[in-house]
Protein backbone atom coordinates (compact mmCIF):
# COMPACT_ATOMS: atom_id res chain seq x y z
CA UNK A 1 0.00 0.00 0.00
CA UNK A 2 1.44 3.34 -0.86
CA UNK A 3 2.63 5.39 2.15
CA UNK A 4 0.30 8.14 2.47
CA UNK A 5 -3.11 6.27 1.80
CA UNK A 6 -1.85 3.98 4.86
CA UNK A 7 -1.02 7.70 7.01
CA UNK A 8 -4.23 8.43 6.24
CA UNK A 9 -6.26 5.39 7.40
CA UNK A 10 -4.21 4.93 10.19
CA UNK A 11 -5.07 8.35 11.49
CA UNK A 12 -8.65 8.07 10.26
CA UNK A 13 -9.09 4.78 12.81
CA UNK A 14 -7.35 6.22 15.73
CA UNK A 15 -9.58 9.38 15.16
CA UNK A 16 -12.65 6.81 14.79
CA UNK A 17 -11.74 4.99 17.78
CA UNK A 18 -11.24 7.87 20.22
CA UNK A 19 -14.56 9.84 18.99
CA UNK A 20 -16.34 6.05 19.66
CA UNK A 21 -14.66 6.38 22.86
CA UNK A 22 -15.04 10.12 23.80
CA UNK A 23 -18.93 10.05 22.64
CA UNK A 24 -19.21 6.81 25.41
CA UNK A 25 -17.83 8.38 27.95
CA UNK A 26 -19.14 12.18 27.27
CA UNK A 27 -22.62 10.21 27.73
CA UNK A 28 -21.62 7.93 30.52
CA UNK A 29 -20.69 11.29 32.32
CA UNK A 30 -24.41 12.86 31.40
CA UNK A 31 -26.11 9.97 32.82
CA UNK A 32 -24.48 6.94 34.90
CA UNK A 33 -22.11 9.90 37.09
CA UNK A 34 -24.81 12.49 36.74
CA UNK A 35 -26.08 13.14 40.47
CA UNK A 36 -28.28 15.89 39.83
CA UNK A 37 -27.93 18.55 42.68
CA UNK A 38 -27.83 17.45 46.51
CA UNK A 39 -27.91 19.56 49.67
CA UNK A 40 -25.66 19.42 52.33
CA UNK A 41 -27.32 20.80 55.84
CA UNK A 42 -25.05 21.79 58.08
CA UNK A 43 -24.90 22.05 62.00
CA UNK A 44 -28.69 21.62 61.46
CA UNK A 45 -29.50 25.43 60.59
CA UNK A 46 -28.05 26.15 57.51
CA UNK A 47 -29.06 24.61 54.17
CA UNK A 48 -27.10 24.75 50.78
CA UNK A 49 -27.37 22.93 47.48
CA UNK A 50 -24.46 22.10 45.09
CA UNK A 51 -23.81 19.57 42.12
CA UNK A 52 -23.81 15.91 42.90
CA UNK A 53 -20.89 14.07 42.21
CA UNK A 54 -17.69 16.11 43.43
CA UNK A 55 -16.29 15.82 46.72
CA UNK A 56 -17.53 17.24 49.44
CA UNK A 57 -14.41 19.22 50.71
CA UNK A 58 -14.43 21.24 47.32
CA UNK A 59 -18.48 21.84 47.44
CA UNK A 60 -18.25 23.24 50.60
CA UNK A 61 -15.17 25.48 49.35
CA UNK A 62 -17.50 26.78 46.77
CA UNK A 63 -20.06 27.87 49.65
CA UNK A 64 -17.06 29.72 51.20
CA UNK A 65 -17.35 27.14 53.75
CA UNK A 66 -13.32 26.20 54.65
CA UNK A 67 -12.37 22.78 56.35
CA UNK A 68 -8.81 22.69 57.48
CA UNK A 69 -7.16 20.56 54.43
CA UNK A 70 -2.87 20.86 53.90
CA UNK A 71 -2.94 18.15 50.82
CA UNK A 72 -5.45 19.91 49.04
CA UNK A 73 -8.02 16.84 48.71
CA UNK A 74 -5.52 14.08 47.90
CA UNK A 75 -6.30 12.16 50.85
CA UNK A 76 -3.19 12.44 52.06
CA UNK A 77 -3.26 14.92 55.26
CA UNK A 78 -6.39 13.54 56.80
CA UNK A 79 -6.88 17.46 58.50
CA UNK A 80 -10.33 17.54 56.60
CA UNK A 81 -12.67 15.72 58.96
CA UNK A 82 -16.24 16.49 59.31
CA UNK A 83 -19.08 14.77 61.27
CA UNK A 84 -21.71 13.44 58.51
CA UNK A 85 -25.08 12.69 60.91
CA UNK A 86 -26.80 11.04 57.80
CA UNK A 87 -26.00 7.77 56.50
CA UNK A 88 -23.89 7.95 53.78
CA UNK A 89 -22.25 4.05 53.35
CA UNK A 90 -19.17 2.38 54.72
CA UNK A 91 -15.90 3.72 55.00
CA UNK A 92 -13.73 4.21 51.96
CA UNK A 93 -10.28 2.14 51.76
CA UNK A 94 -8.60 5.61 51.45
CA UNK A 95 -10.67 7.84 54.49
CA UNK A 96 -9.12 4.49 56.93
CA UNK A 97 -5.35 5.65 57.55
CA UNK A 98 -6.62 8.87 58.95
CA UNK A 99 -9.60 7.45 61.46
CA UNK A 100 -9.35 6.24 64.60
CA UNK A 101 -11.47 3.92 66.32
CA UNK A 102 -13.33 6.21 68.38
CA UNK A 103 -13.86 8.67 65.88
CA UNK A 104 -15.77 5.86 63.95
CA UNK A 105 -18.26 5.72 65.98
CA UNK A 106 -19.34 9.19 65.72
CA UNK A 107 -18.95 8.54 61.98
CA UNK A 108 -15.99 11.19 61.36
CA UNK A 109 -15.40 11.15 57.64
CA UNK A 110 -13.08 12.16 55.39
CA UNK A 111 -14.40 15.07 53.41
CA UNK A 112 -12.15 15.28 50.55
CA UNK A 113 -12.46 11.65 49.79
CA UNK A 114 -16.71 11.83 50.09
CA UNK A 115 -18.26 12.15 47.26
CA UNK A 116 -21.65 13.90 46.86
CA UNK A 117 -24.66 11.67 45.46
CA UNK A 118 -26.97 12.05 47.83
CA UNK A 119 -28.70 14.88 50.17
CA UNK A 120 -26.45 14.48 53.42
CA UNK A 121 -26.16 16.43 56.77
CA UNK A 122 -22.88 17.31 59.00
CA UNK A 123 -21.51 18.75 61.86
CA UNK A 124 -18.75 21.06 61.75
CA UNK A 125 -17.48 22.93 64.36
CA UNK A 126 -18.88 26.76 64.80
CA UNK A 127 -15.91 28.24 64.46
CA UNK A 128 -15.32 27.28 60.44
CA UNK A 129 -18.33 29.71 59.71
CA UNK A 130 -15.58 32.25 60.99
CA UNK A 131 -12.83 30.77 58.48
CA UNK A 132 -12.61 33.64 55.15
CA UNK A 133 -11.19 33.89 51.96
CA UNK A 134 -8.97 36.82 52.42
CA UNK A 135 -7.22 38.45 49.40
CA UNK A 136 -4.15 40.36 50.33
CA UNK A 137 -1.44 42.08 48.65
CA UNK A 138 2.15 41.27 49.51
CA UNK A 139 3.16 44.21 51.93
CA UNK A 140 6.94 42.98 52.17
CA UNK A 141 9.23 40.23 51.81
CA UNK A 142 12.17 39.88 54.36
CA UNK A 143 14.93 37.37 54.22
CA UNK A 144 15.26 36.30 58.04
CA UNK A 145 17.89 34.23 57.76
CA UNK A 146 19.47 32.67 54.14
CA UNK A 147 16.54 30.61 54.20
CA UNK A 148 13.49 31.76 55.74
CA UNK A 149 11.76 34.41 54.62
CA UNK A 150 9.27 36.74 56.15
CA UNK A 151 6.32 37.53 54.05
CA UNK A 152 3.99 40.17 55.69
CA UNK A 153 0.24 40.04 53.55
CA UNK A 154 -2.15 43.26 53.68
CA UNK A 155 -5.53 42.02 53.93
CA UNK A 156 -7.68 43.87 51.34
CA UNK A 157 -11.00 41.97 50.95
CA UNK A 158 -12.23 41.75 53.89
CA UNK A 159 -9.84 44.18 55.12
CA UNK A 160 -9.64 42.53 58.53
CA UNK A 161 -9.26 39.20 60.42
CA UNK A 162 -9.78 37.80 63.67
CA UNK A 163 -8.03 34.85 65.13
CA UNK A 164 -6.52 33.44 68.45
CA UNK A 165 -2.57 33.53 68.63
CA UNK A 166 -0.76 30.74 67.43
CA UNK A 167 -3.91 29.88 64.70
CA UNK A 168 -2.68 29.05 60.95
CA UNK A 169 -3.94 30.02 57.45
CA UNK A 170 -3.91 28.54 54.42
CA UNK A 171 -1.86 29.98 51.49
CA UNK A 172 -3.09 29.34 47.58
CA UNK A 173 -0.28 28.83 44.84
CA UNK A 174 -1.90 29.15 41.87
CA UNK A 175 -0.54 27.21 39.35
CA UNK A 176 2.98 27.55 37.83
CA UNK A 177 5.90 25.53 37.21
CA UNK A 178 5.51 23.06 39.82
CA UNK A 179 2.18 22.48 40.03
CA UNK A 180 -0.91 21.82 37.61
CA UNK A 181 -3.85 22.84 39.51
CA UNK A 182 -3.85 25.46 42.82
CA UNK A 183 -3.04 24.13 45.91
CA UNK A 184 -2.89 25.23 49.56
CA UNK A 185 -0.50 24.86 52.39
CA UNK A 186 -0.70 25.73 55.83
CA UNK A 187 1.08 28.58 57.54
CA UNK A 188 1.51 29.66 61.10
CA UNK A 189 0.79 33.51 61.57
CA UNK A 190 3.56 35.26 63.19
CA UNK A 191 1.60 38.18 63.94
CA UNK A 192 -0.83 38.90 66.72
CA UNK A 193 -4.44 39.09 66.85
CA UNK A 194 -4.35 42.96 67.40
CA UNK A 195 -2.67 43.33 64.11
CA UNK A 196 -6.06 43.22 62.65
CA UNK A 197 -5.07 44.59 58.97
CA UNK A 198 -2.13 42.14 58.41
CA UNK A 199 -1.13 38.62 58.40
CA UNK A 200 3.27 38.11 59.17
CA UNK A 201 4.30 34.67 58.21
CA UNK A 202 7.57 32.85 58.21
CA UNK A 203 8.17 30.47 55.45
CA UNK A 204 11.16 28.51 55.31
CA UNK A 205 12.18 27.39 52.07
CA UNK A 206 12.07 23.08 51.28
CA UNK A 207 13.35 21.99 48.37
CA UNK A 208 11.62 21.79 45.55
CA UNK A 209 8.31 22.60 47.82
CA UNK A 210 5.66 23.61 45.77
CA UNK A 211 4.55 26.57 48.11
CA UNK A 212 8.00 27.05 49.44
CA UNK A 213 9.54 27.21 45.93
CA UNK A 214 6.65 29.35 44.78
CA UNK A 215 7.18 32.05 48.07
CA UNK A 216 10.99 32.11 47.13
CA UNK A 217 11.18 32.59 43.21
CA UNK A 218 8.29 33.82 41.90
CA UNK A 219 6.42 35.92 44.78
CA UNK A 220 7.27 39.64 44.29
CA UNK A 221 6.16 42.85 46.61
CA UNK A 222 2.27 44.12 45.22
CA UNK A 223 1.18 40.68 44.10
CA UNK A 224 -2.09 39.17 45.20
CA UNK A 225 -2.36 36.32 46.62
CA UNK A 226 -5.37 34.62 48.38
CA UNK A 227 -5.03 33.09 51.97
CA UNK A 228 -8.40 31.29 54.04
CA UNK A 229 -8.29 31.09 57.65
CA UNK A 230 -7.93 31.03 60.26
CA UNK A 231 -7.85 27.66 61.36
CA UNK A 232 -6.00 25.61 64.51
CA UNK A 233 -6.54 24.97 67.84
CA UNK A 234 -2.62 25.63 69.17
CA UNK A 235 -3.39 28.40 70.99
CA UNK A 236 -2.26 29.71 74.83
CA UNK A 237 -4.43 28.26 77.42
CA UNK A 238 -5.52 30.25 80.11
CA UNK A 239 -4.26 28.80 83.11
CA UNK A 240 -1.06 29.74 85.58
CA UNK A 241 0.97 27.47 84.77
CA UNK A 242 4.73 27.81 83.51
CA UNK A 243 5.15 27.37 79.75
CA UNK A 244 7.80 25.97 78.15
CA UNK A 245 7.77 26.88 74.11
CA UNK A 246 9.63 24.65 71.79
CA UNK A 247 10.19 25.56 67.90
CA UNK A 248 12.73 25.22 65.30
CA UNK A 249 12.54 27.12 62.44
CA UNK A 250 9.78 28.49 60.76
CA UNK A 251 7.78 26.78 63.73
CA UNK A 252 8.71 30.44 65.31
CA UNK A 253 5.92 32.13 64.18
CA UNK A 254 2.96 31.36 66.36
CA UNK A 255 5.32 31.08 68.85
CA UNK A 256 6.30 35.09 67.95
CA UNK A 257 2.35 35.59 67.70
CA UNK A 258 1.59 33.99 71.40
CA UNK A 259 4.70 35.78 72.66
CA UNK A 260 3.25 39.98 71.30
CA UNK A 261 0.21 38.51 72.47
CA UNK A 262 0.94 37.91 75.94
CA UNK A 263 3.20 41.12 75.74
CA UNK A 264 0.06 43.80 74.52
CA UNK A 265 -2.28 41.47 77.63
CA UNK A 266 0.28 42.30 80.43
CA UNK A 267 0.27 38.73 80.59
CA UNK A 268 2.86 37.89 83.35
CA UNK A 269 3.16 33.98 83.34
CA UNK A 270 6.85 32.21 83.81
CA UNK A 271 7.95 31.39 80.32
CA UNK A 272 10.95 29.73 78.73
CA UNK A 273 11.49 29.78 74.95
CA UNK A 274 13.71 26.91 73.60
CA UNK A 275 14.28 27.94 70.00
CA UNK A 276 16.38 25.19 68.49
CA UNK A 277 18.97 25.46 65.17
CA UNK A 278 21.83 24.35 63.81
CA UNK A 279 24.41 27.70 63.71
CA UNK A 280 24.46 30.82 64.31
CA UNK A 281 23.23 31.76 60.34
CA UNK A 282 19.99 29.95 61.17
CA UNK A 283 18.83 32.40 64.04
CA UNK A 284 16.75 35.29 63.75
CA UNK A 285 14.99 38.12 64.97
CA UNK A 286 17.19 37.55 68.24
CA UNK A 287 17.20 41.08 69.14
CA UNK A 288 13.55 41.47 69.00
CA UNK A 289 13.21 38.16 71.59
CA UNK A 290 16.10 39.75 73.81
CA UNK A 291 13.48 42.74 74.04
CA UNK A 292 10.59 40.71 74.43
CA UNK A 293 12.62 39.08 77.55
CA UNK A 294 13.26 42.88 79.07
CA UNK A 295 9.67 43.79 78.47
CA UNK A 296 7.83 40.51 79.83
CA UNK A 297 9.02 39.95 83.35
CA UNK A 298 9.00 36.00 83.44
CA UNK A 299 10.10 35.36 79.94
CA UNK A 300 13.62 34.24 78.76
CA UNK A 301 14.42 33.24 75.24
CA UNK A 302 16.97 30.33 75.08
CA UNK A 303 18.39 29.46 71.40
CA UNK A 304 20.27 26.22 71.41
CA UNK A 305 22.64 25.66 68.13
CA UNK A 306 23.15 21.61 67.48
CA UNK A 307 26.28 22.61 65.02
CA UNK A 308 27.51 26.18 66.15
CA UNK A 309 30.73 26.78 63.50
CA UNK A 310 33.85 27.66 65.35
CA UNK A 311 34.13 31.29 63.69
CA UNK A 312 30.75 31.94 64.83
CA UNK A 313 32.12 32.00 68.18
CA UNK A 314 28.99 31.07 70.29
CA UNK A 315 28.43 31.41 73.31
CA UNK A 316 25.38 30.09 74.08
CA UNK A 317 23.44 27.17 74.92
CA UNK A 318 25.16 24.29 72.53
CA UNK A 319 23.09 20.83 71.73
CA UNK A 320 20.13 19.79 70.40
CA UNK A 321 17.20 21.12 71.45
CA UNK A 322 16.35 18.26 73.38
CA UNK A 323 19.61 18.04 75.51
CA UNK A 324 19.34 21.73 76.28
CA UNK A 325 15.72 21.00 77.32
CA UNK A 326 16.65 18.22 79.44
CA UNK A 327 19.57 20.47 81.05
CA UNK A 328 16.76 22.97 81.85
CA UNK A 329 13.73 21.49 82.94
CA UNK A 330 13.86 20.14 86.52
CA UNK A 331 10.45 19.56 86.91
CA UNK A 332 7.45 19.31 85.38
CA UNK A 333 5.38 20.70 87.71
CA UNK A 334 2.26 23.07 86.87
CA UNK A 335 3.73 23.22 83.68
CA UNK A 336 2.55 23.73 79.99
CA UNK A 337 4.49 22.68 76.59
CA UNK A 338 3.64 24.35 73.41
CA UNK A 339 5.91 22.90 70.46
CA UNK A 340 6.03 23.95 66.92
CA UNK A 341 8.56 22.38 64.23
CA UNK A 342 9.29 19.19 62.25
CA UNK A 343 7.60 15.66 63.25
CA UNK A 344 10.90 14.43 64.26
CA UNK A 345 11.64 17.43 66.65
CA UNK A 346 7.94 17.24 68.09
CA UNK A 347 8.56 13.75 68.93
CA UNK A 348 12.04 13.65 70.79
CA UNK A 349 10.86 16.92 72.46
CA UNK A 350 7.47 15.46 73.73
CA UNK A 351 9.75 12.36 75.08
CA UNK A 352 12.10 14.81 76.74
CA UNK A 353 8.89 16.65 78.68
CA UNK A 354 7.01 13.55 79.78
CA UNK A 355 10.51 11.91 81.06
CA UNK A 356 10.56 15.73 82.88
CA UNK A 357 7.43 14.84 84.75
CA UNK A 358 4.55 17.05 81.95
CA UNK A 359 1.44 14.94 81.45
CA UNK A 360 0.61 14.25 77.83
CA UNK A 361 -2.08 16.39 77.94
CA UNK A 362 -0.64 19.71 78.57
CA UNK A 363 1.77 19.38 75.85
CA UNK A 364 0.20 20.86 72.44
CA UNK A 365 1.52 21.61 69.21
CA UNK A 366 2.00 22.05 65.60
CA UNK A 367 3.62 19.45 63.41
CA UNK A 368 5.06 21.05 60.38
CA UNK A 369 4.99 17.76 58.03
CA UNK B 1 1.85 -20.71 16.96
CA UNK B 2 -0.63 -21.18 19.39
CA UNK B 3 -3.82 -23.23 18.10
CA UNK B 4 -1.75 -26.11 19.54
CA UNK B 5 -1.71 -25.17 23.08
CA UNK B 6 -4.87 -25.89 25.26
CA UNK B 7 -6.90 -22.71 27.19
CA UNK B 8 -6.29 -24.25 30.65
CA UNK B 9 -1.97 -24.91 29.78
CA UNK B 10 -2.15 -21.30 28.87
CA UNK B 11 -4.17 -20.33 32.14
CA UNK B 12 -1.98 -22.05 34.57
CA UNK B 13 1.37 -20.95 32.72
CA UNK B 14 0.31 -17.38 33.19
CA UNK B 15 -0.48 -18.07 36.96
CA UNK B 16 2.86 -20.04 37.89
CA UNK B 17 5.22 -20.25 35.22
CA UNK B 18 5.14 -17.34 33.17
CA UNK B 19 3.51 -14.67 36.23
CA UNK B 20 3.65 -11.74 34.43
CA UNK B 21 4.98 -9.89 37.82
CA UNK B 22 7.40 -11.75 38.93
CA UNK B 23 8.78 -12.91 35.16
CA UNK B 24 7.80 -10.22 33.19
CA UNK B 25 8.72 -7.94 35.96
CA UNK B 26 5.39 -5.76 34.83
CA UNK B 27 3.19 -4.08 37.10
CA UNK B 28 5.77 -3.27 39.53
CA UNK B 29 4.53 0.24 41.20
CA UNK B 30 1.26 -0.38 42.08
CA UNK B 31 2.76 -3.94 43.00
CA UNK B 32 5.33 -2.02 45.41
CA UNK B 33 3.09 0.67 46.62
CA UNK B 34 -0.12 -1.38 47.87
CA UNK B 35 1.26 -4.29 48.97
CA UNK B 36 1.67 -3.31 53.00
CA UNK B 37 -1.83 -5.08 54.21
CA UNK B 38 -3.27 -8.11 52.88
CA UNK B 39 -7.06 -6.40 52.78
CA UNK B 40 -6.14 -3.82 50.55
CA UNK B 41 -3.80 -6.15 48.26
CA UNK B 42 -6.67 -8.25 47.67
CA UNK B 43 -9.23 -5.23 46.55
CA UNK B 44 -6.36 -4.61 44.17
CA UNK B 45 -6.06 -7.94 42.78
CA UNK B 46 -9.94 -8.75 42.46
CA UNK B 47 -10.08 -5.25 39.96
CA UNK B 48 -6.83 -6.39 38.26
CA UNK B 49 -8.10 -9.61 37.53
CA UNK B 50 -11.32 -8.19 36.23
CA UNK B 51 -9.39 -5.27 34.19
CA UNK B 52 -7.00 -7.61 32.80
CA UNK B 53 -10.03 -9.87 31.42
CA UNK B 54 -11.74 -7.97 30.09
CA UNK B 55 -9.28 -5.53 28.22
CA UNK B 56 -7.72 -8.58 26.47
CA UNK B 57 -11.01 -9.08 25.34
CA UNK B 58 -11.66 -5.93 24.91
CA UNK B 59 -8.22 -5.61 22.85
CA UNK B 60 -8.62 -8.70 21.19
CA UNK B 61 -11.51 -7.91 19.23
CA UNK B 62 -9.87 -4.53 18.55
CA UNK B 63 -6.61 -5.57 17.18
CA UNK B 64 -8.44 -8.57 15.18
CA UNK B 65 -11.11 -7.05 13.63
CA UNK B 66 -10.11 -3.05 13.23
CA UNK B 67 -6.25 -2.88 13.10
CA UNK B 68 -5.78 -6.60 11.23
CA UNK B 69 -7.79 -6.06 8.51
CA UNK B 70 -6.47 -2.04 8.05
CA UNK B 71 -3.24 -3.16 8.16
CA UNK B 72 -2.90 -1.17 11.65
CA UNK B 73 -1.04 -3.25 13.67
CA UNK B 74 1.76 -0.77 14.41
CA UNK B 75 -0.99 1.23 16.11
CA UNK B 76 -1.57 -1.02 18.71
CA UNK B 77 0.39 0.34 21.38
CA UNK B 78 -1.90 3.68 21.53
CA UNK B 79 -5.66 2.25 20.73
CA UNK B 80 -4.90 -0.52 23.35
CA UNK B 81 -3.76 2.25 25.82
CA UNK B 82 -6.98 4.22 24.89
CA UNK B 83 -9.08 1.26 25.04
CA UNK B 84 -8.01 0.43 28.58
CA UNK B 85 -8.35 3.84 29.78
CA UNK B 86 -11.52 4.61 28.64
CA UNK B 87 -12.85 0.99 29.78
CA UNK B 88 -11.67 1.45 33.11
CA UNK B 89 -13.15 5.02 33.59
CA UNK B 90 -16.66 3.59 32.36
CA UNK B 91 -16.10 0.62 34.96
CA UNK B 92 -15.40 3.20 37.73
CA UNK B 93 -18.32 5.53 37.13
CA UNK B 94 -20.79 2.48 36.94
CA UNK B 95 -19.52 0.88 39.89
CA UNK B 96 -19.89 4.04 41.97
CA UNK B 97 -23.29 4.37 40.56
CA UNK B 98 -24.83 1.09 41.54
CA UNK B 99 -23.00 -0.27 44.62
CA UNK B 100 -20.86 1.54 47.83
CA UNK B 101 -19.60 -1.87 49.05
CA UNK B 102 -18.32 -2.62 45.78
CA UNK B 103 -16.80 1.15 45.07
CA UNK B 104 -15.19 0.84 48.59
CA UNK B 105 -13.52 -2.66 48.00
CA UNK B 106 -12.60 -2.40 44.16
CA UNK B 107 -13.98 0.79 42.52
CA UNK B 108 -11.56 3.10 44.17
CA UNK B 109 -8.54 0.77 42.71
CA UNK B 110 -9.43 1.16 39.39
CA UNK B 111 -7.61 5.01 38.28
CA UNK B 112 -4.34 3.03 39.60
CA UNK B 113 -4.50 0.43 37.38
CA UNK B 114 -5.19 2.47 34.23
CA UNK B 115 -1.59 2.87 33.89
CA UNK B 116 -0.67 -0.34 35.15
CA UNK B 117 1.62 -1.69 32.50
CA UNK B 118 1.21 -5.30 33.36
CA UNK B 119 -2.76 -4.80 31.92
CA UNK B 120 -0.83 -3.22 28.59
CA UNK B 121 1.70 -5.96 28.50
CA UNK B 122 -1.22 -8.55 28.57
CA UNK B 123 -2.79 -7.29 25.96
CA UNK B 124 0.53 -6.97 23.69
CA UNK B 125 1.66 -10.35 24.96
CA UNK B 126 -1.49 -11.99 23.89
CA UNK B 127 -0.86 -10.75 19.80
CA UNK B 128 2.73 -11.04 19.81
CA UNK B 129 1.86 -14.57 21.06
CA UNK B 130 -1.24 -14.64 18.25
CA UNK B 131 -3.28 -16.44 20.84
CA UNK B 132 -7.14 -17.32 20.18
CA UNK B 133 -9.39 -15.35 21.13
CA UNK B 134 -10.96 -18.40 24.04
CA UNK B 135 -6.89 -18.61 24.61
CA UNK B 136 -6.72 -14.74 25.46
CA UNK B 137 -9.43 -14.65 27.89
CA UNK B 138 -7.97 -17.64 29.66
CA UNK B 139 -4.11 -15.91 29.52
CA UNK B 140 -5.84 -12.47 30.79
CA UNK B 141 -7.79 -14.29 33.33
CA UNK B 142 -4.67 -16.56 34.66
CA UNK B 143 -2.39 -13.43 34.17
CA UNK B 144 -4.89 -11.34 36.33
CA UNK B 145 -4.45 -14.32 39.03
CA UNK B 146 -1.10 -14.73 39.05
CA UNK B 147 -0.80 -10.94 40.00
CA UNK B 148 -3.00 -11.49 42.35
CA UNK B 149 -1.38 -14.10 44.04
CA UNK B 150 1.90 -12.64 43.94
CA UNK B 151 0.59 -9.41 45.54
CA UNK B 152 -1.28 -11.20 48.21
CA UNK B 153 1.96 -13.33 49.26
CA UNK B 154 3.92 -10.16 49.09
CA UNK B 155 1.46 -8.52 51.18
CA UNK B 156 1.30 -11.38 53.95
CA UNK B 157 5.44 -11.13 54.11
CA UNK B 158 5.59 -7.50 54.66
CA UNK B 159 2.79 -7.66 57.59
CA UNK B 160 5.18 -10.41 58.66
CA UNK B 161 8.15 -8.10 58.21
CA UNK B 162 6.70 -4.91 60.06
CA UNK B 163 8.22 -6.38 63.62
CA UNK B 164 11.17 -7.61 61.92
CA UNK B 165 14.46 -4.95 61.78
CA UNK B 166 15.65 -4.05 58.20
CA UNK B 167 18.96 -2.91 57.51
CA UNK B 168 18.04 0.91 57.18
CA UNK B 169 19.33 1.87 53.66
CA UNK B 170 16.91 -0.93 52.61
CA UNK B 171 13.24 -0.28 54.45
CA UNK B 172 10.35 0.44 51.92
CA UNK B 173 10.95 -0.36 48.51
CA UNK B 174 14.21 -1.78 48.86
CA UNK B 175 13.26 -4.76 50.88
CA UNK B 176 10.42 -5.21 49.13
CA UNK B 177 12.55 -5.44 45.42
CA UNK B 178 14.59 -8.12 47.36
CA UNK B 179 11.54 -10.13 48.54
CA UNK B 180 10.39 -9.83 45.18
CA UNK B 181 13.52 -11.30 43.55
CA UNK B 182 13.50 -14.06 45.69
CA UNK B 183 9.71 -14.90 45.13
CA UNK B 184 10.63 -14.62 41.79
CA UNK B 185 13.54 -17.57 41.92
CA UNK B 186 10.84 -19.20 43.84
CA UNK B 187 8.36 -19.26 40.88
CA UNK B 188 11.28 -19.92 38.82
CA UNK B 189 10.55 -23.59 40.08
CA UNK B 190 8.04 -23.65 38.21
CA UNK B 191 9.06 -23.03 35.04
CA UNK B 192 9.50 -26.02 32.50
CA UNK B 193 6.27 -27.40 33.50
CA UNK B 194 4.39 -25.20 30.45
CA UNK B 195 5.57 -23.26 27.73
CA UNK B 196 3.56 -21.31 26.36
CA UNK B 197 5.69 -18.87 24.27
Amino acid sequence: MAPIPQLLIGIGAISAVTTVLAIIMVIADATIANYGDVQIRINDEKEVTVEGGRPLLSSLMEEKIFIPSACGGRGSCGLCKVQVTSDIGDYLPTELPWISDEEKTENIRLSCQLKLKKDISIQIPEELFNVREYECEVASIVDLTYDIKQVILRLKEPAEINFKAGQYIQFQVPEYELTSESVYRAYSMASQPSRHNEVELEVRLIPNGICTTYVFEHLKEGDTVTINGPYGDFHLRETDARIIFIAGGSGNAPVKSILYNMLENNNSREALYFFGARAVRDLFLVDEMKELENKLSNFKYIPALSEPLPEENWKGETGLITEVLDRHIDSGENTEAYLCGSPGMIDAAVAVLTKNGIPEDKIYYDKFA
Amino acid sequence: MSEGIAFYAIFFAAIFTNNILLTNYLGMCSFLAVSREVSTSEGLGGAVIFVMTATSVLNWLAYHYILVPFDLVYLRYIVFIVIIAAFVQLVEMVIERISDKLYASLGIFLPLITVNCAILGVSLFMVIRNYTFFNSVFYGLGSGIGWTVAIIAMAGIRQKMARSRVPKGLTGAGITLIIAGIMALAFMGFSGMIKIT
